[in-house]
């Protein structure tokens, strides 16, 4: 009956080993649970999960395998991972807020897009909740990203296109989850360090103080040199809101890993598309911009830039004076994206979009075009090639 | 070894209230000698955990606290090449043994002692990415090898361990299949009266509703940068009694004072502060 329950919890996706397994048993055998389902409950969390976010997945095996209860959740579990349920909820409070704009009666073809979304979106909700509110006390607040400032756009095309992403969005985020955490990206990262001795000397340099020793006939001579830190600098660009909201998660893992990894690292957001300025609190978009030739001025060419964006929108946005959907752009965005791109010769752009999705965006070919072709999409592979590509100078 | 060690059970101390589960899993890593990780909300008890869990059971603890520069080398020992090199200018003695030269680090002193130690690595997520995959032999078969003597140190009693983390880096797995693991949830109302009145026995009951009343409200606001937890509610008590303040002055919904008094204690920052005035306010409005 327990290996059932293992297994069940592999094709859940916990990741149980069988050690780990093993171990639950001898600790079974040792009487640490007795007679009583509540203490086996515990014993059994505690030897197999070793991450609160599988905490969820592990109640509902559990439940399942434990109460009786009938399989009920075998389809739903391969279509709906509870990740993606999370990101429903952070959608749900968009689509309010997008309510709120319909109040002031406009854009009467999006609201009904957006209704009908909404309405996909609660059948959904409500198949999910059966198991959302068994365990679900996840840790994770949805920090960093603010989801407001939801551009609605009022063209047709654009709308459909959003439409495909909802639909095709499932099984790519439960992807995400398992190939790309914050331990892989910050692997991935690594390729870009550069280590440079500066400030202290504090670290006995063993090769130069042979060297002295010997040179001053064996009387011992210390060198100290300052400890190696990664000198990178790195500025970080991120696309927020509009149709970003997808991809949040899988930037806020990137900027976490980042953060940690880097000594030097700024960001600035922007909305789909560099114009004159950027912001750096999303809470206060609109109070504090500092101007991108000011960031020019600011940054030194040895900066690495990493712009994280899914570059879809409206070809306009790019190409136009005018263009941008929040504000008026005196100059194109292309404009100032060759500005950033002369300034800073170690560029990229990941992008959260499969590859093969790029083909048929043509802004995201304009972008490509744009950024000298540096675009990679944000997964490890794709990462570690945008790495080694800042790594080298552009031509 | 196993038998010796079933009639100890943890099941809290007078300072410290542990639920079922976190019971369920000391025991449990004292029983079977796993390394025992505890992740949580900052400030809910994580390091106080061990301290306590030594208490009560009566034994010796090591604390290695880790930093970002740490190595895990430096827990197990550190060759110093340094002044050995210097006393063999000088001609002492001593030189002639390596021993002389070796520090020992914490892990070691743990292996080393001769009851059933404590061992706390405390957030070991502030070290590097690879710190915890350099402590894999040790924690597993609990030895390890010094080089420049040529020994193996083995622990004479497996210590228990407890290992914290703040979640600020992804641990390896091959280091967390050799852990027990739990996560400290944060306390529900009815255990953090029973952590509050651990801490102030004779805390009126009535300044006590009101205060976890208004510490639950602050931390059920929305958006909040870094949500107060125990401890801070602790402390927050602690000044509520110092300044003496009456249990009516937390009523939030006294239109004069929006916030309760000496939020400081419980708001880190002033965004938060400034957030959770705009809420109140919302609040009173709208009712």
């Amino acid at each position: 009956m327990l290996i059932r329950f293992f297994f069940d919890l592999r094709t859940a996706g916990v990741p149980v080993s069988l050690p780990e397994f093993l171990s639950l048993l001898h600790a079974l055998e040792l009487r640490l649970a007795f007679c009583s389902a509540e203490d086996f409950y515990y014993l059994a969390r505690l030897s197999l999960v070793k991450d609160e976010r599988f905490f969820d997945r592990f109640d509902r095996v559990f439940n399942e395998h434990f109460q009786g209860a009938q399989k009920t959740f075998e389809n739903i579990l391969e279509k709906v991972p509870p990740e993606w349920l999370k990101i429903m909820v952070e959608r749900s409070f968009t689509a309010e807020e997008k309510r709120a704009v319909e109040s002031l009666g406009s854009w009467e073809k999006l609201l009904e897009t957006l209704r009908e979304r909404l309405k996909d979106q609660q059948e959904i909700h409500q198949g999910g909740n059966k198991w959302i509110g068994t365990g679900g006390t996840s840790p994770f607040g949805s920090g960093g990203y603010n989801p407001e400032g939801i551009r609605i756009g009022n063209e047709g095309i654009r709308q459909r296109r959003a439409a495909k992403v909802w639909e095709a969005r499932e099984y790519r985020n439960f992807d995400d989850q398992i190939t790309l955490g914050t331990r892989g990206l910050k692997l991935a990262l690594r390729r870009l360090r550069k280590f440079a001795r500066e400030g202290v000397a504090e670290e006995l340099d063993l090769r130069g103080t042979i060297d002295s020793t010997a040179r001053n006939a064996g009387w011992l001579n210390l060198k100290l040199v300052p400890e190696r830190r990664n000198a990178v600098k790195v500025l970080l660009l991120l696309d927020v809101g509009g149709s970003m909201e997808d991809h949040v998660r899988v930037c806020e893992e990137l900027f976490s890993a980042a953060h940690s990894e880097f000594k030097h690292l700024e960001y600035f957001y922007f909305h789909n598309f560099v114009y004159e300025s950027l912001w750096k609190d999303n809470r206060r978009r609109f109070a504090e911009r500092s101007a991108t030739h000011e960031l020019m001025r600011k940054f030194n060419s040895d900066y690495r830039v990493i712009f994280v964006g899914d570059a879809t929108m409206s070809p306009h946005e790019i190409v136009l004076p005018g263009g941008s959907v929040e504000h008026w752009n005196d100059e194109s965005g292309s404009v100032w994206m060759q500005r950033l791109t002369t300034h800073f010769p170690h560029l990229v752009w990941l992008n959260p979009e499969p590859r093969d999705r790029w083909e048929w965006t043509p802004s995201v070919r304009l972008t490509r075009e744009l950024v000298g072709e540096r675009m990679f999409p944000l997964s490890l592979e794709g990462l570690d090639s945008a790495m080694r590509a800042l790594r080298k100078r552009s031509s | 070894m196993i038998k010796t060690q079933q009639d100890i059970r943890f099941s809290g101390t007078e300072s410290y209230i542990a639920t079922t589960d976190l019971e369920m899993a000391v025991n449990a890593a004292v029983t079977l000698s796993r390394p025992l990780l505890i992740k949580g909300e900052p400030g809910t008890g994580k390091t106080q955990l061990a301290l306590e869990v030594a208490g009560a059971f009566g034994r010796p603890i090591f604390e290695w606290h880790v930093k970002s520069t740490a190595k895990a080398q430096q827990g197990l020992y550190e060759y110093d090449a340094v002044s050995r090199l210097r006393d063999s200018q000088l001609g002492d003695a001593r030189v002639a043994d390596i021993k002389n030269y070796i520090i020992r680090g914490k892990l070691w002193e743990a292996f080393d002692c001769n009851v059933r130690p404590v061992l706390l690595i405390d957030e070991i997520d502030k070290a590097d990415i690879e710190f915890p995959n350099d402590l894999l032999r040790e924690l597993d078969r609990m030895e390890f090898y010094v080089y420049e003597t040529q020994e193996l140190i083995r622990a004479l009693h497996r210590p228990i361990i407890i290992i914290t983390s703040n979640n600020e880096k992804e641990l390896p797995d091959a280091f967390l299949r050799r852990c027990f693991f739990h996560y400290i949830r944060f306390p529900d109302v009815d255990t953090m009266a029973k952590i509050v009145a651990v801490h102030y026995p004779k805390l009126k009951h009535e300044l006590l509703s009101e205060a976890l009343g208004a510490f639950y409200k602050i931390r059920e606001t929305p958006g909040l940068k870094k949500k107060p937890s125990t401890s801070e509610l602790l402390d927050w008590i602690k000044l509520l009694l110092a300044e003496d303040i009456p249990p009516e002055a937390l009523r939030s919904d006294d239109p004069k004072k929006i916030i309760p008094p000496l939020y400081g204690a419980l708001l880190k920052n002033e965004q938060d502060v400034h957030l959770f005035e705009q809420l109140v306010f919302l609040n009173r409005r709208t009712r």
